[in-house]
């Protein structure tokens, strides 16, 4: 469960980016949030895990205070946040292997994470999860040798070997081609429901926005607008987010109807 | 969670490794092997005076005692040896820039013939492969102390540095502009003069500069073993345990290094 | 435009525009200006300037042919000037590293330590080796120490700096990444920034080594170590041969290193 109330984040002495936001999240619900580029979608993501620093406001995580916390109790809490990037933002010239395990990094002590020693449990946990969304034989390749789609999934297995309370993701389909796109967010929704885990997608494909996700949160000028289920996300709703500014992505083709299984192949 | 969690216990006991920086094992330890033997061979042949070194600490103490504060009273001293360093630098680069024209030509395959090609070439080996202290201990012997040691020794080394990125320069060169000259029927010096001085000149202004503040550092060094410059009056310093005044001497020679560095670049960024 | 007709029309034709015309014609004044100071005012003794070649001559003379019969002294002596070269690299890199953590910007810990960092590199940077190797054989005495000590504290400024620029070069999205998980800092350096710097390490440690060996064949001229000694020795006995045998040594030397050097270069990156 997120709470997320009245949220204010101001760069320097700007116009707040965030202006005052209301969020809740439970369950394993699939939220994406939607918005033009500078909405504060970005903003509001990484303000959960602090890698921005909220101005005020409350963030609660399973009944856990997460603004204001310092030092090792931030650390602690950023382990139950899983998150995926836009660019992956894998170790480029380590194994996939390791980049998997760097997802246990708050976990482990110094001298394992030096000596690459983690504990067996660690490995299996791998292990599964990379057979899971089908990279395991890539193991001990290097990171930079994989496609756009394997690194993206790489990423999702680092976050979920934090055994995230909630998982964020900025833009995971961004770098990727439609099909790759498409088959990433199938798995972060098959996923989600696997494991009953909260994820928070930001995404500028409204078709794929409807598609993959149980809710659309719209925002435009750090404020929320439209908070709803995907069918109520109509053309009014489109405009009052993105009207005047710019058009939103939209797929051509016919949504293909393939099973999880398919899309992970 | 949970379906993961039985999923772990069902194939538990799979194992992983990093994969080795290097993959074979013999080359692996044998590094590992050779660095240990060698360092243990180094230091223990390496001749260390233990009982002179172990007086190290108090004479450190007494050095830098002596050394603060730095007494800038011998201005007069510290003047000449700078004029005399900045005076060896700047003919130094001059000279070397000049000389290396010719031998920047003669060491371009492109524009030299073979054995013209293979002397440049030569000139350049020799003046690069010695440092300009040894190259000036041996100009000290030839010439005797004082600047003019100082100023062949750098001419030297300005040749060697320039004349080699010179002649790279010159192998790159867009070869049309030489044909355009020759078809206009230019001899092989004005073809020279037109059609290659010209792509080279930005970046030999650019490199003089360069030379010109690598040449002010070197001049301090050369006057330690008598060619002339502060070097010298640094040395002596050192040898009448002056500490005072060899420290005042260390911080303008970092302070103009710094101002020197520094009026290089910005020069170098205009020109290029 | 109107310039440029205006010009068309007469047919007057110049390299440069005016402004530049002043420019170069200021900067060519100051460096006659310059020439002719500098040549009236140094202390030289005109009539051993025309003499120069043949005392160079002369003494290329005596040089030839180069003796040979100390050659075992010369080996060793060759020996510890690798020794010297190879264990100051080696020894600077525990120093360098740390150095160039706090001198980098998007890693120093805050702005005293960032200070810190760059006023150590820039004081390592700017006094030379033989200059360092003056003041550490005032110190500890003449020898190898002094020696070892004079290069590491020039290498470090040298490994410092540019350590600290490959570091200020890396991709920042994986540092991100690193401390979304929870990681230390500790750690995030561990997986974010030494997989990224590491060739850029392996190419500076051996670019310097290279040098280093250069720079420790002159140590011995202050009396710091290695083969600089032996020809300093030689030089004050007259026994230009012997000295002619050392500089053949030394080309050698700077031969062979700057072979090892291109061969590990291909071997690491």
């Amino acid at each position: 469960m997120l709470e997320i109330t009245n949220l204010v984040k101001r760069y320097g002495r700007n116009d707040p980016v965030l202006k005052g936001l209301n969020l809740s999240v439970d369950g394993s619900s699939v939220v994406s949030i939607v918005g033009a580029s500078g909405a504060g979608k970005s903003t509001m993501l990484r303000c959960i895990n602090r890698l921005v620093e909220p101005t005020s406001g409350s963030i609660k995580l399973n009944g856990h205070e997460l603004v204001n916390l310092r030092g090792s109790e931030l650390r602690h809490s950023r382990r139950r946040i899983g998150m995926v990037f836009q660019g992956f933002n894998l170790i480029d010239r380590l194994t996939v292997m390791e980049n998997v395990l760097s997802g246990r990094l708050g976990y482990v002590s110094f001298f394992q994470a030096l000596t690459r020693r983690f504990p067996q449990t660690d490995i299996n946990r791998a292990f599964n999860l990379m057979e899971r969304v089908g990279i395991a034989h890539y193991a001990n390749k290097r990171a930079d040798q994989l496609s756009g789609g394997e690194r993206q999934r790489v990423a999702v297995v680092r976050a979920l070997m934090q055994e995230p309370e909630i998982l964020l993701a900025d833009e995971p389909t961004a770098s990727l081609d439609p099909k790759t796109s498409q088959q990433i967010m199938r798995l972060l929704q098959t996923l989600a429901s696997e494991m009953s885990l909260p994820v928070l997608i930001n995404i500028h494909n409204v078709t794929q926005a409807r598609m993959y996700t149980d809710r659309i949160v719209g925002m435009r000028h750090g404020q929320m607008i439209f908070d709803g289920a995907p069918k109520d996300f109509n053309q009014d709703a489109l405009d009052a987010i993105y009207g005047g500014i710019e058009s939103p992505e939209e797929d051509s083709g016919e949504p293909q109807h393939q099973t999880a299984q398919e899309a992970l192949a | 969670m949970t379906p993961v969690r039985t999923a772990t216990d069902a194939s538990s006991g799979r194992v992983w490794k990093k994969p080795p920086f290097i993959a074979n094992p013999w080359v692996r330890y044998g590094l590992v092997a050779i660095t240990l033997v060698y360092l243990y061979w180094a230091f223990s042949t390496l001749p260390f005076n233990w009982e002179r070194i172990a007086e190290g600490m108090p004479r450190a103490l007494r050095i830098f005692g002596g050394a603060f504060p730095p007494s800038f009273e011998r201005a007069g001293l510290l003047w000449t040896g700078f004029k005399e360093s900045f005076q060896i630098a700047f003919l130094s680069t001059l000279l070397g820039v000049f000389l290396s024209v010719p031998i920047a030509v003669m060491a371009a395959r492109n524009v030299a013939p073979l054995p013209v090609y293979l002397l440049g070439r030569t000139i350049i080996i020799v003046s690069r492969s010695f440092h300009p202290v040894i190259v000036a201990i041996l100009f000290v012997a030839a010439v005797g102390f004082g600047p003019l040691a100082g100023i062949l020794t750098l001419t030297l080394y300005s040749i060697g540095f320039v004349a080699k990125l010179l002649a790279e320069e010159i192998e790159e060169i867009d070869w049309g502009q030489v044909e355009a000259m020759r078809s206009v029927g230019a001899g092989y010096l004005k073809m020279l003069i037109y059609g290659v001085f010209p792509q080279i000149m930005p970046r030999q202004i650019g490199l003089s500069m360069y030379q010109l503040d690598s040449n002010l550092r070197a001049s301090a060094v050369v006057g330690i073993v008598g060619a002339g410059g502060i070097g010298g009056t640094l040395m002596n310093a050192f040898g009448r345990y002056d500490y005072d005044f060899a420290f005042a001497i260390l911080l303008m020679i970092i302070g103009i290094i710094l101002v020197s560095e520094g009026i290089s670049g910005w020069v170098r960024k205009k020109v290029w | 435009m109107v310039d440029h007709a205006a010009k068309l029309s007469d047919h007057v034709w110049s390299r440069y525009d005016r402004k530049e015309q002043w420019t170069r014609y200021a900067v060519y004044l100051a460096t006659l200006i310059a020439i002719v100071w500098a040549v009236r005012d140094i202390d030289i003794f005109w009539p051993w300037v025309w003499d120069a070649p043949n005392q160079i001559q002369s003494l290329g003379a005596r040089m030839w042919p180069p003796r040979f019969d100390t050659w075992n002294a010369i080996f060793h002596a060759m020996l510890e000037t690798v020794h010297i070269a190879t264990l100051s690299t080696m020894l600077t890199i525990f120093i360098a590293l740390p150095v160039s953590y706090i001198a980098a910007q998007n890693t120093t810990p805050n702005k005293a330590t960032l200070w810190l960092g760059r006023f150590i590199l820039v004081s390592s940077r700017s006094v030379n080796t033989i200059i360092w190797a003056l003041l550490f054989v005032a110190i500890f005495g003449p020898g190898v120490l002094a020696g070892i000590l004079a290069v590491m504290f020039r290498s470090v400024g040298f490994i410092g700096k540019l350590m600290g620029e490959a570091i200020e070069e890396i991709d920042r999205r994986p540092v991100e990444a690193m401390e979304a998980t929870g990681a230390s800092k500790m750690k995030v350096v561990l997986y974010a920034i030494v997989p990224q710097v590491m060739p850029a390490f392996f190419a500076i440690i051996i670019l310097r080594w290279d040098i280093n060996i250069r720079e420790s064949t002159v140590l011995g001229l202050v009396g710091a170590g290695g083969i600089g000694v032996l020809l300093q020795g030689s030089i004050d006995l007259f026994a230009w041969q012997t000295v002619a045998t050392i500089l053949l040594a030394i080309v050698a030397l700077v031969i062979l290193g700057e072979a090892v050097t291109s061969a590990l270069r291909k071997k690491v990156i």
